[in-house]
């Protein structure tokens, strides 16, 4: 199907340019194709997918899923994307393209819990059925359903794995955190704090720095936080890219054996970085659960006309091979088994 | 000779239809309708005039700062703080009315204010230190960007007062919905599309585009032309950032992010010279109506959006090439 698509779509960008430059006769010839292979496509049940950005691996996993998840139900999917994490305005545009398509139903992954809402609005007024993935809208009954992994659990999770592993000593914590204003990075942050038993402002944690979830920019925020305290022996990260920024920090310093590192996502990089014991252990996701118990969603409100609703927990798991006593973990092996990416 | 009467009446002046045919825009246009057609005959749900209606609001916000940036442009110029500026005057706009106690009419004039500012403070720098505009802009760009997240606190300004998102809503126009924005956006290039064709501010923008040192020397008092160009750009993206509160309903302090860059593309697509001095309003509102035709297009068609940045790059490159090529035959 996508093979399709994509010669479709090479075809008519050739066409394009080269009746840009008065070949007309070949657009018209090449259009008509097109037409064909959509007509093709026309009586399947079409349902889309927005992610915040197309270049992230949680995202694309995602897409993976949902793709296949809809290939077994005979569901037409089509995607789309913000252009950076947080583009409202992209996500805006992209929900009422395909509410234009005519799709039945819309998974998004919303940038901007709150600014989304009215475009979602719109868009549930005329009929379709929309789910939100991963992260919810504000208030969350927004959407009709939240298919997503409990973000503030993910972080509880390895708060209080940290908290064991440090018993008897001081801790030193720094944080490498998302960006501002973004509900997944607060809730893992929130989570975190609350797992190891202290508040917001506690003085144990030392330091804290946007990351945006980047493996360069985590690597650079861990070496300011070493700069400014050299003594940090916890280290919380959004997610593993930044924990292995961190660990490349850290090896600099020839600190990677004593400092701890925690995280969440569970992508197989970050999952082998587990197993490798370059990370002690992170909270697991399940991007493709998400995506493909969404799509399902979906195709049976267009079969049977009913709505998914309420939140469904698609699960998250603490992986380490360093386990510690009272905390519940599975290993590497069951981890690399089931991770994403 | 009697300078007095039509002092511009000898220089070959194009009218705004005229220019709109001639060799930088005939292109762009011709792309444009290609791919409408295209699109029109590989889905069914493109040619609508709902579907019409929903491209122009989604391009408008990126059109109306396309529209200050082809001033910028025009004269050789870049700016890189638009998007960032627009952000910056949005969520003054948003804050100040939603959580101050001002008038939604006095939030909107301070917005607009903030973004000539930001605007005449460009001007200044680039003219009177100098310092070249790329630069000038880019420092911009950071300036408002984070002013932008200090002022908002990183958060969405939600629940604005009604007056505020007026042009966001819609009225029913021959069978479809057409937003007050978008005939706002259109407004806007019209207005400068006949003050750049038809006026002789306008002709002196042009000449200081081709030639700042001939443009001097003809009398055109090139440091306030420029400062000018620059405050009244900001006054644009203003209305911009007005037109994006509408759009959206909220306060957005992310919002704007790669708008520089993609009000940039639609100049260009639009057949306006990086080079200054040739170029239209309207060849950036059909640069703008480009990109948006193919975003909505592939999406309806089910391509992926990754595909729609490809296009747009070759688009871009095809377009400068096309700028080049010319300028050599014309000289």
């Amino acid at each position: 199907m996508s093979l399709v698509t994509r010669t479709t779509l090479i075809r008519s960008a050739a066409a394009l340019l080269a009746g840009g430059m008065a070949l007309t006769l070949t657009a018209c010839g090449s259009g008509s194709k097109g037409s064909t292979d959509a007509g093709s496509a026309g009586g399947s049940i079409k349902v889309g997918l927005i992610t915040k950005t197309d270049t992230n691996p949680f995202f694309v996993k995602m897409k993976e899923g949902a793709q296949k998840a809809a290939q077994e139900s005979g569901a037409t999917l089509s995607t789309a994307a913000g252009k950076f994490d947080g583009d409202n305005a992209g996500q805006i545009a992209a929900i009422e393209n395909m509410v234009a398509a005519g799709v039945k139903g819309i998974l998004i992954t919303p940038s901007d819990s709150k600014a989304i809402l009215p475009a979602i609005k719109k868009a549930r007024d005329k009929g379709v059925l929309v789910i939100a993935l991963d992260s919810p809208t504000d208030p969350e009954d927004g959407t009709d359903a939240l298919f997503a992994t409990d973000n503030k659990k993910a972080g509880v999770l390895i708060g209080q794995y940290a908290k064991t592993a440090m018993a008897g000593k001081t801790a030193k914590i720094a944080t490498l955190d998302l960006a501002p204003g973004v509900a997944v990075g607060q809730l893992r942050h929130d989570g975190f704090l609350q797992g190891f038993g202290i508040a917001e402002g506690d003085p144990s944690v030392v330091c804290s720095q946007d990351t945006g979830g980047d493996q360069a920019k985590g690597q650079t925020a861990m070496e300011n936080c070493l700069q400014k305290s050299p003594d940090i022996n916890v280290v919380y990260t959004i997610n593993e890219p930044a924990a292995l920024g961190a660990y490349t920090a850290l090896k600099a310093k020839g600190r990677e054996k004593d400092v701890l590192i925690v995280s969440v996502d569970g992508g197989c990089t970050g999952t082998q970085a587990v197993k490798d014991g370059k990370i002690a252990a992170t909270s697991q996701q399940y991007p493709l659960v998400m995506a493909s118990q969404g799509l399902n969603a979906i195709v049976s409100y267009a079969k049977s006309g009913t709505k998914a609703s309420g939140y469904t927990d698609t699960g998250v798991n603490l992986i380490t091979d360093k386990p510690q006593a009272g905390i519940n973990a599975h290993d590497t092996t069951y981890g690399l088994a089931n991770c994403w990416g | 000779m009697t300078t007095s009467t039509a002092p511009y009446g000898n220089l070959t002046g194009p009218t705004a239809l005229r220019r709109l045919v001639t060799a930088p825009t005939a292109g762009p246009l011709a792309a444009l309708v290609l791919a409408c057609a295209f699109f029109s005959l590989t889905t069914d749900q493109f040619l609508s005039g709902g579907n019409f209606s929903l491209i122009i609001q989604q391009v408008m916000v990126v059109g109306a700062l396309a529209v200050g940036q082809t001033l910028i442009i025009l004269t050789a110029g870049i700016d890189l703080s638009c998007g960032a500026v627009m952000a910056f005057g949005s969520i003054v706009i948003a804050r100040t009315a939603a959580q101050g106690t001002v008038p939604p009419l006095v939030a909107i004039v301070l917005g607009l204010a903030v973004c000539s500012g930001f605007g005449l403070l460009n001007g200044l720098l680039v003219k009177l230190i100098p310092l070249p505009p790329f630069i000038v802009t880019l420092g911009m760009l950071n300036v408002a960007f984070a002013l932008t997240h200090i002022y908002s606190n990183e958060q969405t300004v939600t629940d604005l007062p009604g007056a505020l998102t007026f042009l966001g809503t819609t009225f029913p126009l021959g069978g479809t919905d057409v937003t007050y924005g978008s005939l706002v956006a259109l407004a806007l290039f019209g207005v400068f599309a006949y003050l750049l064709s038809s006026t002789s501010w306008g002709r002196h923008v042009y000449a200081l585009g081709n030639s700042p040192e001939a443009a001097r020397l003809n009398g055109i008092r090139t440091g306030r032309l420029t400062i000018g160009l620059y405050a009244l750009a900001g006054l644009v993206y203003g209305l911009a950032a007005l037109l994006l509160i509408s759009r959206t309903g909220v306060g957005d302090p992310q919002a704007g992010q790669t708008d520089n860059l993609d009000s940039i593309t639609a100049v260009v697509l639009g057949g306006t010279s990086l080079f200054g001095g040739r170029g239209s309003v309207l060849g950036s509102l059909v640069g703008a109506l480009i990109v948006g035709v193919f975003r909505n297009g592939l999406q309806l068609m089910g391509v992926a959006s990754i595909y729609q940045t490809l296009i747009t790059g070759v688009l871009v490159i095809l377009a400068v090439t096309v700028d080049q090529i010319s300028r050599k035959r014309t000289r």
